[in-house]
């Protein structure tokens, strides 16, 4: 299947960007992103394959603008939510209490 | 994250992954210490320095470097290496008229076990869209520089199949113990996007 993912020569992009003394992680969200990709991913319910292809859903200019471990949230989300073990619902409900509370635990 | 439209921005990665987070502890589908021990794991116990060991020996040791070439994902495992993301692995060696260069055009499938998690460059757009068509332009960027008459052999990664780069060893290191050559050998080179330079050589 082709989609924004199949990227191997396509022209436009520029110039290769390397950061000098790169970290493993650029922020501590993006541990956890990864942290709970691979926990999830061993209780086997789906494979590397369908990790990716879940990652491969995202709309190709989301996926353009987004980062890499972006592309790992949104293939985890949707993973979650098309078993049932997490609804759209619930994470939206958390995103917002969590977003009402953010003032007060920033003091 | 259903509401949104398609093309609407998502919210802040951060707050998405808390709330996720946040969820899956709550149900009792992840545990807190386990993804602790995943990111100590993949960010301070694997890396490029594995990889290096495992060249460094393929240096030195020829009946190695021979089983490297032939079974690299039993030659890797023999150094202790396996795992996650290396279940296949395939080593291509660099000659003075081959030059090999590993890339993922589709993701990001990099050689956990030896060479830790990829870098953001490998991962994103330009090198995975310009390594298939340019190679020699991006190695150049990279200070590469090839003679026309050497072959670049470009590697596409996938999930099932990776790939180790075996560098050149550098003239001048008859007299390096293992430890010392592995030293010398840099993440990018085990890629194929560098070279390793000797201990004298000073780098640009």
């Amino acid at each position: 299947m082709n989609g924004m993912h199949d990227l191997g020569g396509m022209d436009g992009f520029g110039a290769v960007d390397r950061i000098p003394g790169e970290a493993v992680f650029q922020h501590e969200w993006e541990r956890r992103a990864f942290a709970l990709t691979l926990a999830m991913g061993a209780r086997a319910q789906w494979n590397l394959d369908m990790s990716r292809y879940a990652r491969e859903q995202m709309s190709p200019s989301h996926y353009l603008l987004s980062s890499y471990y972006e592309h790992w949230l949104h293939g985890l989300e949707h993973l979650m939510i098309e078993r049932g073990l997490v609804s759209a619902a619930e994470i939206s409900a958390r995103e917002a209490e969590l977003c009402s509370s953010l003032p007060h635990d920033a003091a | 994250m259903s509401k949104h439209h398609h093309d609407a921005p998502l919210p802040d990665p951060v707050l998405r992954v808390k709330a996720l987070e946040s969820l899956l502890i709550e149900k009792g589908l992840v545990d807190p210490a386990a993804l602790d021990l995943l990111i100590d794991t993949y960010e301070n116990q694997v890396g490029p320095k594995n990889g290096a060991k495992v060249v460094a020996r393929a240096w030195t040791d020829p009946g190695y470097r021979t089983r490297l070439l032939k079974d690299a994902t039993a030659a890797i495992a023999e150094m202790g290496f396996e795992g996650r993301q290396g279940e296949d692995m395939v080593v291509v060696e660099n000659t003075e008229r081959v030059h090999n260069l590993v890339v993922c055009t589709l993701c990001s499938c990099y050689p956990w076990p030896v060479l830790g998690l990829p870098p953001v460059w490998y991962k994103a757009a330009p090198y995975r869209a310009r390594a298939v068509r340019e190679p020699r332009k991006v190695l150049a960027e990279f200070g590469v520089e090839l003679d026309d008459e050497v072959e670049v052999r470009v590697w596409d990664s996938t999930a099932e199949l990776r790939y180790l780069v075996l560098p050149r060893r550098p003239d001048g290191t008859e007299q390096l113990s293992d430890q010392e050559l592995a030293d010398l050998v840099t993440r990018d080179s085990m890629i194929g996007a560098g070279v390793v330079s000797g201990p004298k050589d000073t780098v640009t």
